[in-house]
């Protein structure tokens, strides 16, 4: 195998230390295994997204013509199961947080490296097992699994699945507790809590829910298996079970996993506004506890996925009122990276354009979060197109901006190369337009009546689909572009230096690619993050 | 494994000292069995669930554990813990003899249980109280088979963890049949699995009252 | 219908309201987002970087303001709350005097059975002007009964019933969408609700409504099933039996062994026929057997609408208007 020639010049970086497969399979270097999950990752997000485009080309007329129902069915329950678990939920966390948290703190690796390594062969046991699944037969319950048609009904593979996000799981599980112990212990001398970088804090918070929720999800898919070979089980109302306890057990863990996927996106956002406006963040203070109080608050209001199914209406009032309660916080950071931005010194490179993107595209993903919370309008929405538009507005618009923005941040970073920003800049914005041009008539239709998972409709709804499957059709061609640039860029980049962003923090300070080791002499910060000059009064 | 220029074979490459290493370890297993008790958390809710909604039924199906054999197990349990306790003693007191008795004791204390704990499964098997593979029992009704369903899953998953418990305390004491290993400041490893077998030895105390002693007082 | 609707029709008593809810939040999200897209655009131009080595000013923050925006925020999100919270326990709360109607879901079609015997597939027909009470139960998987144009929607879960209700305000036919994934032919478990004006509906009831297949009524069909299945010979009418006496007791509180009391709704009856073990009406014998497995949910439906009628001769007042 072929490692792109990144022999910028003679000195050795945690690329060229030693070639060759073993030395990838084998490492325990943070920022390898860091590339591993980014091939990995962006492998199961092609296929995520191949499987997306299917459907907008199926819904693009009334009538079931491309596929069959049942192959329909398993198209978005494998694009829900890939972009969640294999590609969202890793994402930030496992490449960009894998590769700058030792870094940042000033640490020469994770607290526990082989774990790191061990968590990303979990990762890629868990996806193989998911591709084997999709190719042989493939599996139909949506990404969400409700019983009693998971455990009772349905034909297909539920439990291969199962175990593939049981193990899946576990790979997360041990990323979080790497990353808390890391964050906890390594910190080198004088990177106090308060110096942070914001990405850390929010990665921190995201860790907590790793540790906490996953687990739930975990035991709770093996009870669904276990239903399933035994016949016999707890979520089976035949047999005197309950298919809301199922609900509850897999939204305990799912609503706070949404936030497992927006919290390190928020942090991306925070290291990029700071870096290209040159300014401390405002107020960061509480753009870092609001970190900790989504993932506090988060635990609180699964239930608001329940509204229509069930559950006592006293138990939804206390849902829904919590919703409203942990929408503080996120609203907390856009208005203080907002005014971030004020009296800075304002740069659209690239990574900015997505993280500008980011700020526009969740606060509509969030406010259309507070019309399903509000309970007699989810009513209406519930298990409509407005839900698919408000998490892709949050899960699209927000985390993936976020994410490629920070891949584009820190490329230079990772790679000692840097990218082509014209062909960067114009794929920030092709994506950016054929998402909304997607996903925005989703509203509308949804509120119009259209039910998600359907494999045919009613056609007054075809004009919204058609405008959605030509958006999808834009974004396909935005997201092959980085490909287009990326990959090239390995070889005939322009040699980036340590600081080409001309930003603040410890990852900026050491060579790119960084050595192996990261800093030969532990470093001693005197400095809080974004220390770009002298702190003015506070206003205000 | 990369050659470290360190002189302390205990300290990993990436520590600054080996204080910062065992509390980092610590904290580790710390959080690890943080979502151990979420995964158990889990069954216990469900578990308290079904015994609300039908009561009876529990009662009923605990008829059929013996609290006698339940209690037993559990003294054993007991005794592997304290063992343990005096294997990380023995360990930090670099006591090599006395660390692969007391580890050894532990082993076979956890294997009794195990022992026992199939033979109960046996037992279950001929009663016919067996939910999905044998069901032939009638004198409980079909619903029964959700407490049965419970037990099976909350003592097989204890189960799984005692025999990684058992597989980890031997793998440790074989490789500390000889030389200094995890004696004295580089005991840590035995620390850590003490910490995992206290766990899987508190949690069976949840489990024991729950699953045998239904009303019973 | 045109090319391009972006609004459902309003066909119910509960559009109004909640549309007006979501135009209030519509206006919210426009004012945040024209005011957070405004300043960043207002920003990027007026402080755009002018040359390369450029370092602003550092400004920290501002507890005063970040607290100082955090209440206003937190008072619009509580008025969303409520207003949303108030509407919801509307809809959850059918009207005493609503027109009674079963549905059964299952993969992958739609049963309603209305209180006069007539049953319908794929089809709801009700009248104009009177709050309808669906009571719904799944003989399979989750469905969910979803009518937007009167923004109700309810899952409809195997093994419970669950009830909705809405009061058509216009005649028409209008979609009726299965909402909770249910298999390979999910999107095809639609149909249709015809709202009737109130001559339409007796025209209905009378002709056309029922079934060619000239079953009897559903009230019919459970006295005979009560006779069948030997129900009858425990619940005697004059009270003998060792069962306690079925009539006027819908919509009754009775006691219960060991304490507690239970209203006898159809769930309640439902459990009783399935699990009697459960809840013992108190001063009786544990006897009565389950007829779990004996029984289908049509027929339990059957059961209960059986066991109601008994009730509605002591009480009278039910769906029957004048
Ligand atoms: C990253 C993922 C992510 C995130 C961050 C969120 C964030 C939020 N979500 Fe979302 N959600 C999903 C992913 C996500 N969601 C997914 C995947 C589903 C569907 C699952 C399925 O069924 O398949 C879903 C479904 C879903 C439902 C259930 C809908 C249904 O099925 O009927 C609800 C209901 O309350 C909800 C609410 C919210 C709320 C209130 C927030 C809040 O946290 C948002 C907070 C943010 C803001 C509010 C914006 C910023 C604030 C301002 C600019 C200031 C103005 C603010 C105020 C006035 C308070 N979401
Ligand atoms: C991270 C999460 C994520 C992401 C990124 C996406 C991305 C997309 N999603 Fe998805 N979506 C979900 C999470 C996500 N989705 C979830 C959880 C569900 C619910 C599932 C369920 O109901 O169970 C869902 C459901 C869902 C539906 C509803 C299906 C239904 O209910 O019937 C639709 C319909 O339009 C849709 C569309 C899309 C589209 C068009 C994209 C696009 O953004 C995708 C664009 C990407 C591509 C098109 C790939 C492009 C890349 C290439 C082609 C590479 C080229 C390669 C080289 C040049 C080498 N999604
Ligand atoms: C062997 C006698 C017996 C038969 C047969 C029987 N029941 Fe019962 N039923 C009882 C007794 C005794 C009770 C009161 C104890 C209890 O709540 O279980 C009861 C309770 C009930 C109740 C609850 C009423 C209350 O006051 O709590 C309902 C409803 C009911 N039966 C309906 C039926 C139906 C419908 C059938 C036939 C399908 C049926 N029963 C057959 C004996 C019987
Ligand atoms: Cu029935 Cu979907
Ligand atoms: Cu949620």
């Amino acid at each position: 195998m072929a490692v792109p020639s990144i022999a910028l010049n003679t000195r050795r970086h945690y690329l060229n230390v030693n070639y060759g497969v073993k030395s990838w399979l084998l490492t325990t270097d943070h920022k390898r295994i860091a590339v591993l999950y980014l091939i990995s990752i962006t492998m199961m997000f092609v296929i995520g997204g191949i499987a997306a485009a299917l459907m907008r080309y199926e819904l693009l007329t009334p009538a079931p013509d491309l596929v069959e129902s049942d192959d329909y069915n398993k198209l978005f329950t494998v694009h829900g199961i890939v972009m969640i678990f294999f590609f969202l939920v890793p994402s930030i966390p496992a490449v960009l947080g894998n590769f700058l948290i030792p870094i940042m703190i000033g640490a020469r690796d994770l607290a526990f490296p082989r774990l790191n390594l061990l968590s990303w062969y979990l990762y890629a046991i868990a996806a193989a097992m998911t591709m084997w699944v999709m190719l042989s037969g493939g599996i139909d319950t949506g990404w969400t699994f409700y019983t009693p048609y998971s455990s009772a009904a349905s034909p297909t593979l539920v439990i291969p699945t199962a175990v593939g996000i049981f193990i899946a799981g576990f790979s997360s599980i041990l990323t979080g507790i790497n990353f808390i112990a890391t964050i906890h212990r390594m910190r080198a001398p004088g990177m106090t809590w308060m110096r942070m970088p914001l990405f850390l804090w929010s990665l921190y918070a995201t860790s907590i829910i790793m540790v906490l929720a996953t687990p739930v999800l975990g035991i709770t898919v093996l009870l669904l298996a276990a239903e399933r070979i035994f016949r016999v089980g707890i979520f089976d109302p035949a047999l005197g079970g309950d298919p809301i306890l199922f609900q509850h057990f897999f939204w305990f863990y799912s609503h706070p996993a949404v936030y497992i996927m927006i919290l390190p996106g928020m942090g991306v956002v925070s290291e990029i506004v700071a870096a290209f406006t040159r300014k401390r963040i405002f107020g960061y203070r509480f753009v870092a506890f609001s970190s900790i109080a989504i993932a506090v608050f988060g635990f609180l209001v699964w239930g608001h996925h329940m509204f229509v199914s069930g559950q006592s209406a006293h138990a939804a009032l206390m849902f829904s009122i919590l919703s409203y309660i942990v929408a503080i916080p996120s609203a907390i950071k856009v208005f203080n990276w907002t005014a971030t931005l004020y009296k800075g010194s304002i740069s659209l490179a690239t990574p900015m354009l997505y993280a500008l993107g980011f700020i526009g595209l969740f606060t509509i993903g969030g406010l259309t979060g507070l019309f399903l919370a509000a309970l007699a309008v989810d009513v209406h929405v519930h298990d409509t197109y407005f839900v698919v538009a408000h998490f892709h507005y949050i899960m699209v618009g927000g985390t993936s901006l976020a994410y490629l923005g920070g891949i584009h941040y820190w490329w230079p970073k990772m790679t000692g190369r840097m990218y082509n920003e014209t062909w960067a800049r114009f794929a920030a914005i092709t994506i950016f337009v054929g998402f909304n041009l997607t996903f925005f008539p989703q509203f509308i239709v949804g509120y119009l009546g259209m039910p998600r998972r359907y494999h045919y409709y009613a056609p007054e709804f075809q004009v919204l689909n058609v405008l959605s499957t030509a958006g999808a059709t834009v974004m396909l061609v935005g997201y092959a572009l980085p490909f287009l640039y990326l990959i090239p860029s390995l070889w005939n980049g322009k040699s980036a230096g340590p600081n080409p962003w001309g930003a603040a923090g410890l990852e900026w300070e050491v060579a790119s690619p960084p050595p192996p080791e990261n800093f030969a002499e532990t470093p001693i910060v005197t400095v809080g993050a974004y220390n770009y000059g002298p702190v003015e009064e506070k206003i205000g | 494994m990369e050659a470290d220029p360190h002189h302390n074979p205990a300290l990993g490459h990436h520590f600054e000292t080996l204080e910062q290493q065992h509390d980092t370890n610590i904290l580790g297993m710390w959080l690890f069995l943080s979502t151990e008790i979420m995964l158990f958390g889990v069954l216990f809710t469900a578990y308290i669930l079904f015994r609300v909604l039908y009561p009876e039924i529990f009662i009923a199906s605990s008829h059929f554990q013996n609290a006698t054999i339940g209690a037993i197990n559990t003294a054993v349990l007991i005794g592997s813990s304290l063992s343990m306790a005096l294997a990380v003693r023995s360990a930090q007191l670099a006591n090599r003899r006395a660390l692969l008795i007391f580890l050894a004791i532990t082993a076979i204390l956890g294997s009794v249980f195990l022992g026992v704990k199939g033979y109960e499964y046996y037992e279950h098997w001929h009663e016919g109280v067996v939910p999905g593979f044998q069901w032939t029992n009638t004198e409980l009704e079909p619903r029964a088979q959700l407490f049965f369903f419970l037990y099976f899953v909350m003592t097989g998953i204890h189960a799984v963890h005692l025999i990684i418990g058992i597989g980890l305390v031997l793998s440790l004491a074989f490789r500390s049949r000889k030389g200094s290993r995890y004696l004295g400041e580089s005991f840590l490893p035995i620390e850590l699995m003490g910490l995992y077998w206290h766990f899987v030895d508190v949690v069976w105390v949840y489990l024991f009252p729950l699953l045998y002693l239904i009303g019973r007082h | 219908m045109d090319g391009l609707p972006l609004f459902p029709q309003q066909a119910s008593t509960a559009a109004g309201p909640i549309d007006l809810l979501y135009f209030w939040m519509i206006a919210l999200t426009i004012f945040f987002v024209v005011l957070i897209a405004g300043l960043i655009l207002v920003f990027t131009i007026r402080y755009r970087r002018r040359h390369e080595a450029e370092v602003p000013q550092q400004i920290s923050g501002s507890t005063r303001l970040e607290i100082g925006g955090m209440i206003p925020l937190l008072g619009l999100a509580l008025v969303t709350f409520f207003w949303g919270a108030w509407l919801y326990m509307d809809l959850s709360q059918p009207p005493q005097d609503s027109l009674e109607i079963y549905v059964i879901g299952k993969q992958w079609m739609w049963k309603s059975y209305h209180p006069d015997g007539q049953q319908e597939i794929n089809e709801l027909h009700v009248p104009v002007g009177r709050p309808v009470k669906l009571t719904m139960t799944s003989q399979d998987v989750i469905h969910s009964f979803f009518i937007p144009a009167m923004r109700v929607k309810q899952d409809v879960l195997p093994g419970r019933y669950t009830t909705l209700w809405f009061e058509a305000t216009q005649t028409g036919v209008f979609h009726l969408f299965c909402t909770e994934y249910c298999g390979t032919d999910h999107a095809g478990m639609v149909g249709s609700v015809t709202v009737l004006d109130e001559a339409g509906y007796q025209d209905w009831l009378a002709g056309e409504g029922t079934d060619p297949v000239g079953m009897g009524s559903t009230q019919d069909e459970g006295q005979a099933l009560f006779a069948d299945l030997g129900c009858a010979g425990c619940h005697r009418m004059d009270g003998t039996g060792p069962g306690p006496n079925l009539v006027g007791i819908f919509g009754e509180t009775v006691p219960l062994e060991g304490g507690g009391t239970a209203v006898v709704d159809e769930n309640y009856i439902r459990e009783s026929i399935l699990d009697p073990q459960a809840q013992i009406h108190e001063g009786y014998q544990p006897i009565m057997p389950t007829y779990e497995g004996q029984v289908t949910e049509e027929q339990i439906l059957q059961l209960i609408t059986y066991i109601r009628s008994l009730g509605t001769d002591a009480n009278q007042s039910d769906s029957e208007q004048p």
